[in-house]
C-alpha cells in the first residue's frame, strides 16, 4: 500500500492539488504581510474574505459576469480594509481585539446578506481552468503547474511581485521603515499614516480576492462561513514565513501539500485513522514554527499605533 | 476612552448582527397554536441535516395551518454553549416542544430538561432519551439509504472505484458511509470504495479537494454526507461524475450528475411526538426514520438517465430492506 503513495498519479495529484489549495491562503497571507510589515496586525482577514467571497459570488450570480464579480470582491475587500485602517491607525484601537470585531462583522454580515439575498445554496459557473499554451503540454509538470484557473496563477505571481516590491522598490523600503521605526521614517518625510492606510487597504483588497478565489473560481458556491478559518491560518503563515513573501509562499505551499497528502493517504486507504490524518498539516505547522522560532524578528512596531511625539 | 467607545460600538454591532437568527415569540397559554422551537447546528437552507428538519416543520405547518402551528428557530448554532442558552430561552418562553437538532446538544439537554418538567424536548440524532421523562429521542437509519445508493453506485461504476467524502467519522455520517460501502460491496464484491473523512462539517474547500482527489484516483461515482459536500458536488458536476446525495434532495445543485438522494422526512415521527405532547405525554420514547416507515425516501433525479436495470436493483434493495430480507449490519 505504501508504494501506492509514490506512484506518478498520486504524486502529481498531491502537487497539483496542493497548488490549488494554497491559492486563498496566498492572497490573504501576502496581503497581511503588507499590513504587518508596516506595523499593523489585521486579525480580521477571515471576515474580509467572507465578505469578498459573498460579494463576488452574488455579483456573478446576478450578472453572470466573472470580472464584475472579481471587481466587486476587490471593492468590498478594499472598503473593509479601509475601515480596518481607520480603526487601527486613526482611532488607534487595540489591533488584536478590533480584528476579532472585523472578523465577527464579516461572518455575521456575509451570512445575513446570503440569507436575505439568495437564501439557498446554489452554484454558479466560475473561472474555468486556463491551460497555458505549450507549457501545459509538458508531461507531468504541465499538469501540476500550468492547468489551473486564472486566480491560481495570479496568487503565485502576486507572491513574486510582493518580493519585488519589498526588495527592489522605494515603496517597499518605506513600508518596512514605517514598520521598524515609524518615528525615524516620519522625520525622513514618510507619512506613517498614509503608508499604513495603503498597506491595510491593500491587505483588504487581497483578502477580498482570497475569498472570491473560493466562491467564484475554486468552489463556485457560497455557504455560511465558507472560508472556515483560512483567514486565520493565513495570519499564522505570515509569522511562519518571517514576514518575507517568498517564505510565506513556501509556508502556504507546505501547509497545502501536507493537506493534500493527508487526503491521498485516506483515499489510498493507508491504515491511518482519519482524525489523525487531518491533524497532519496543523502538527507540521506547529513543529516548523517551534523549530524556526527566533529565526526572524517581527517588525519592531508591529501592533503599536504611532503617535507623533512633541 | 475613545478606544473603548470604538470597541463597544463594534461589539454592539456584532451582537445585533448575530442576534438576527431566529424569530422569537412571546405569550403562551393552553389555547392557541402548538408552538415548536428548533435549535440547529447549521443553516436552515444547508441542503442537508438542518434543512431536513426545517422543511419537515414547514410541511406540518402547511397541513395544520399557520394559526394552529407556530415555528421558531435558531440556526447556525454550531457552538454548543450558544445552542444551550437558546434551548433554555425557548423553554422559558413556554414553547410546547423544543427540538434540539444535533447529537452534540445531548449534554446540554440533560441539564436543561429537568428544569422544565412541563415542556417537551426532542433530541436527535440519538438512540435514547437519557432516562429523562420529558425527552423524546429520534434518529435516522441513514445506513439504509446509504446501502441503496451504494448498490446503484457500484452498478454504474465502470472503473470499479467509488469515492466517498465524509465529515467526521461519527454518528449519522458514519452510518451512511458504512451502509453505502455495504451496498456497494454486496453488488460488486471486488469494488474499491475509497473513503475520505475531511475532519470538518463546514470545510467546503477541503471537501472539494477530496472529491478532486477521488476523481484523480479513478472514481467514477461519488457520494458524501453533511453540509460541506456542496464543494464536492461542484467537482462532480464539473467533471461529469454521477453523485449520490443524502439528508436532502441535492438535485438543484447539479442537475446533470445527481442520480438519487436519500431524503429524510422527519414528519413521520414528528406527527407522533406532537400528538403525544398534545395528550400530555412529554417524552420517554425513541423513534427512527426508516425506509419501512416512509421517513427515509430515495428520490431519483428525473433529469438523470439512470439505466432501468440499475434502478431495478435499487428498488429491489429498498424492498429487501423494508421486508427484512436484507439487513444492513452497520452501526448497531
Amino acid at each position: 500500500m505504501l508504494e501506492d503513495l509514490f506512484s506518478a498519479t498520486v504524486l502529481i495529484g498531491i502537487l497539483a492539488s496542493g497548488i490549488r489549495l494554497a491559492t486563498p491562503y496566498l492572497y490573504a497571507a501576502i496581503g497581511e504581510t503588507f499590513g504587518q510589515r508596516s506595523g499593523v496586525l489585521n486579525l480580521g482577514v477571515e471576515g474580509i474574505m467572507l465578505m469578498g467571497a459573498f460579494s463576488g459570488f452574488y455579483t456573478v450570480f446576478r450578472t453572470e459576469n466573472l470580472w464584475l464579480g472579481l471587481i466587486s470582491a476587490i471593492i468590498v475587500g478594499g472598503l473593509m480594509g479601509l475601515a480596518t485602517a481607520y480603526v487601527s491607525v486613526t482611532l488607534q484601537a487595540e489591533q488584536g481585539i478590533s480584528g476579532i470585531g472585523v472578523f465577527l462583522f464579516g461572518l455575521g454580515m456575509s451570512d445575513l446578506l446570503f440569507q436575505k439575498l439568495i437564501n439557498n445554496v446554489v452554484t454558479i459557473r466560475g473561472f474555468p481552468d486556463l491551460p497555458i499554451p505549450i507549457l501545459s503540454k509538458i508531461p507531468v509538470l504541465g499538469e501540476i503547474f500550468f492547468n489551473h484557473n486564472f486566480l491560481v496563477y495570479g496568487a503565485y505571481l502576486l507572491a513574486v511581485l510582493a518580493w519585488f516590491i519589498f526588495n527592489k522598490t522605494t515603496i517597499g523600503l518605506s513600508i518596512m521603515a514605517v514598520g521598524e521605526n515609524p518615528a525615524a521614517a516620519d522625520t525622513l518625510g514618510v507619512s506613517v499614516t498614509a503608508v499604513r492606510y495603503f498597506t491595510v487597504t491593500l491587505g483588504g483588497v487581497l483578502s477580498g480576492v482570497a475569498g472570491a478565489s473560493l466562491s467564484i473560481a475554486l468552489l463556485n458556491v457560497f455557504q455560511q462561513n465558507l472560508t472556515n478559518g483560512i483567514g486565520f491560518i493565513a495570519v499564522a503563515l505570515v509569522y511562519f514565513g518571517g514576514w518575507r513573501p517568498l517564505w510565506v509562499l513556501a509556508g502556504s505551499l507546505l501547509f497545502s501539500m501536507v493537506n493534500s497528502l493527508q487526503i491521498w493517504v485516506q483515499v489510498i486507504g493507508l491504515p491511518i485513522r482519519s482524525d489523525v490524518a487531518v491533524m497532519l498539516p496543523y502538527i507540521l505547522t506547529i513543529v516548523v514554527l517551534v523549530l524556526t522560532a527566533g529565526r526572524v524578528r517581527a517588525p519592531s512596531a508591529l501592533t503599536k499605533p504611532y503617535e507623533r511625539s512633541g | 476612552m475613545k478606544k473603548i467607545f470604538v470597541l463597544l460600538s463594534l461589539l454592539l454591532a456584532v451582537a445585533i448582527l448575530t442576534a438576527c437568527g431566529g424569530t422569537g415569540a412571546g405569550g403562551s397559554g393552553q389555547e392557541g397554536p402548538f408552538r415548536v422551537a428548533v435549535v440547529m447546528p447549521s443553516a436552515i437552507n444547508d441542503l442537508a441535516f438542518s434543512q431536513s428538519m426545517y422543511d419537515a416543520l414547514v410541511k406540518i405547518q402547511k397541513e395544520m395551518g399557520e394559526e394552529n402551528f407556530e415555528i421558531a428557530y435558531s440556526d447556525n448554532l454550531f457552538v454548543v454553549d450558544d445552542a444551550a442558552s437558546a434551548i433554555r430561552d425557548y423553554a422559558s418562553q413556554g414553547f410546547d416542544l423544543i427540538i434540539a437538532h444535533g447529537s452534540q446538544y445531548g449534554a446540554s439537554l440533560q441539564e436543561i430538561a429537568p428544569d422544565f418538567p412541563e415542556t417537551s424536548f426532542a433530541w436527535g440524532t440519538a438512540g435514547d432519551t437519557m432516562g429523562l421523562p420529558n425527552v423524546f429521542a429520534y434518529e435516522a437509519l441513514s445506513q439504509e439509504g446509504g446501502y441503496v445508493n451504494g448498490v446503484m453506485a457500484a452498478a454504474l461504476s465502470q472503473s470499479n472505484t467509488i469515492g466517498v467524502v465524509g465529515p467526521i467519522e461519527v454518528g449519522d455520517a458514519k452510518l451512511y458511509v458504512d451502509g453505502f460501502k455495504a451496498g456497494a460491496k454486496a453488488t460488486k464484491p471486488d469494488i474499491q470504495v475509497n473513503v475520505n473523512y475531511i475532519g470538518s462539517f463546514s470545510d467546503v474547500a477541503l471537501a472539494s479537494e477530496a472529491a478532486q482527489t477521488h476523481a484523480e484516483a479513478g472514481a467514477d461515482a461519488l457520494t458524501g454526507t453533511a453540509q460541506m459536500v456542496v464543494g464536492a458536488i461542484g467537482v462532480a458536476e464539473e467533471r461529469g461524475i454521477p453523485w449520490f446525495g443524502t439528508q436532502a434532495n441535492q438535485t438543484t445543485l447539479a442537475p446533470s450528475v445527481v442520480v438519487a438522494c436519500q431524503v429524510y422526512d422527519w414528519t413521520v415521527l414528528l406527527d407522533q411526538i406532537i400528538d403525544l405532547v398534545k395528550k400530555g405525554t412529554y417524552g420517554g420514547n425513541a423513534y427512527a426514520v426508516t425506509l419501512e416507515n416512509g421517513g427515509l425516501l430515495i428520490e431519483y433525479n428525473d433529469g438523470y438517465n439512470l439505466p432501468a436495470d440499475v434502478k431495478a436493483l435499487a428498488e429491489e434493495a429498498i424492498k429487501g430492506i423494508k421486508d427484512g430480507s436484507i439487513t444492513v449490519n452497520v452501526g448497531q
